[in-house]
């Protein structure tokens, strides 16, 4: 009885050690191969599109719709005491350094980590990744170097987009609601803000590329066992990148951030 | 017709076993391919056939025993080496295994625009080569899910076929599709062989093809190689299990799990 249960605690640490293990091995190889030859410019502009210019409609109505009722908690919450001067900077500062990166990258693992994963799942199980294998082409260099490079590329740029269209969501509450001032709005958005905290949001934003890539195509290459399998991995992919997302935000957060 | 050079063989397996977890697939298959020869693996479901050629492939690595194709051991090749013999090999997979986001001229243009220096003009006359070896001319531009199961497959040959590769292997080529379409795929199958002298192992469980187009036959069981022969001494070999394959019947040592008699079966 106690040792079945030993028996399978240890067991799943093994399994969970054996998946860290595979992960960081398939990372390993798919940044050296980042600097290989040949290198795949249409396919990495086709990546560009998906990643990047298809994603622009959900960025921009999430950031939207976060930041404009984040600006609507703000001015209740500060009209408490009298201060809704101070809603405005807050916004700039929550935006900015936190709901920007981090629902840019949740809802790009939910959009392109997914797809990525589902892709190269229905790739594994067709035997077109044996295929490619066949056809003497590193799939790791083939598939994953396009994606990773084009999310580390693309989230930083949608971050920004994403920061930018957060201005307005804060605008169309504090200015056109609650009857700031628009000059006065401009002013106080940046005013706790310095330089360094957009090059902060970067650095996050580039990481959780990193991460939505390598976790999407990772689920994606691993997936096993037809339909079922295809069916799992953008599942598995979405959460697990979701997780280190905002595991790896409070790290960068609390490195960066001093 | 393709000259067979005894001397010399392209494809040896030798003591090859391979296991999945309990289950024991492949247990010491020996097997050699010369130069230019046709060989054709028979075998019942889940014999170990595809596993076999995988490892050939090196996409499986061998629990023990090795496979050497063109004088280098398959699994103890760099990634690099391997990727150099790989090119040497044409593998044809069962369910064609197309890129199915390009379209077919891509799909055999791959490896061309990856692995060579031809231009764009040179590549679409190559590509127009390799269809009309397979009777698909004037398919470029379709795409995958556009095609019938046998015309997927002599897509998959022709992708195959592009690099000219020395070495061509079929995972059940006609599994799967009529009689007529069987023989039209048995037929470009011999027309390969013959036009471009390589040497072949074809997988597969149907007897009239393997007929045709194999210079031998081997008969895998339970994991084993039991018989590897010419066709002629193929079909006179007394071997219980061989006698049962090309006869076709359900009674006999082939089956692990006896089936249901015959008696309780028909209506009396």
């Amino acid at each position: 009885m106690l040792a079945d249960f030993f028996y399978s605690i240890g067991t799943q640490i093994l399994r969970a050690l054996d998946k860290a293990g595979d992960f960081a091995v398939l990372s390993f190889r798919a940044i050296c191969a980042v600097f290989r030859r040949p290198f795949d410019w249409a396919n990495l502009l086709r990546q560009f599109a998906a990643v990047g210019v298809n994603s622009l409609p959900v960025v921009v109505l999430t950031s939207l719709a976060v930041s404009a009722v984040f600006a609507v908690q703000l001015a209740f919450g500060f009209r408490q005491f009298q201060a809704e001067g101070l809603a405005s900077q807050v916004e700039g500062l929550a935006v900015t350094r936190e709901l920007s990166p981090v629902i840019t990258g949740l809802m790009m693992s939910g959009r392109v980590g997914s797809a990525m994963a589902a892709e190269l799942g229905t790739m594994q199980v067709t035997e077109q990744i044996d295929a490619l294998e066949c056809l003497a082409t590193d799939p790791v260099h083939y598939l994953f170097v396009p994606r990773l490079i084009a999310a580390a590329i693309m989230l930083p740029l949608l971050t920004a987009i994403s920061i930018m269209v957060g201005y307005w969501g804060g605008y169309l509450i504090l200015v056109t609601g609650e009857g700031q001032s628009a000059a006065v709005y401009a002013e106080e958005f940046f005013r706790l803000l310095i330089w360094r905290d957009a090059g902060i949001a970067m650095i996050k934003a580039f990481v959780f590329g990193i991460i939505i890539a390598l976790v999407g195509c990772w689920r994606g290459y691993r997936t096993e066992g037809g339909a079922e399998g295809v069916g799992n991995a953008p599942t598995s992919s979405v959460v697990i990148s979701s997780l280190w997302i905002l595991i790896s935000d409070f790290f960068l957060t609390k490195m960066l951030l001093v | 017709m393709a000259v067979i050079n005894h001397e010399k063989s392209v494809i040896d397996v030798v003591d090859l076993s391979k296991a999945f977890g309990p289950k024991v697939v492949l247990s010491n298959v020996n097997l050699r391919v010369h130069e230019g020869e046709s060989l054709a693996v028979l075998g019942g479901s889940g014999t170990g056939k595809t596993v076999l050629l995988r490892n050939i492939m090196g996409l499986l690595t061998p629990d023990s025993g090795h496979v050497i194709v063109d004088g280098k051991t398959v699994h103890k090749l760099s990634r690099d080496e391997l990727f150099e013999t790989r090119k040497k090999i044409g593998m044809c997979f069962q369910m064609a295994a197309l890129f199915d986001s390009m379209t077919v001229e891509e799909n055999i243009a791959f490896s061309l625009k990856r692995h060579t220096n031809m231009t764009r003009s040179e590549i679409g006359f190559r590509v127009d080569e390799c269809l009309s070896m397979v009777g698909m001319r004037d398919t470029q531009k379709l795409k995958p899910i556009e095609l019938s199961g046998g015309m997927k497959r002599r897509v998959g040959f022709a992708r195959a076929i592009a690099l000219k590769p020395k070495i061509l292997l079929f995972d059940e080529p006609t599994t799967g599709l009529d009689p007529v379409m069987t023989d039209v795929i048995g037929r470009i199958i011999l027309g390969l062989k013959i036009e471009l002298g390589v040497t072949s192992i074809t997988i597969t469980h149907d007897l009239k093809s393997a007929f045709n187009i194999a210079d031998r036959i081997a008969l895998l069981f339970r994991g084993e190689c039991i018989a590897c022969e010419t066709p002629e001494a193929f079909q006179k070999n007394p071997h219980p299990v061989v006698q049962q394959f090309l006869g076709g019947d359900a009674d006999g040592p082939f089956l692990q799990d006896p089936p249901p008699p015959k008696r309780a079966l028909s209506k009396t």
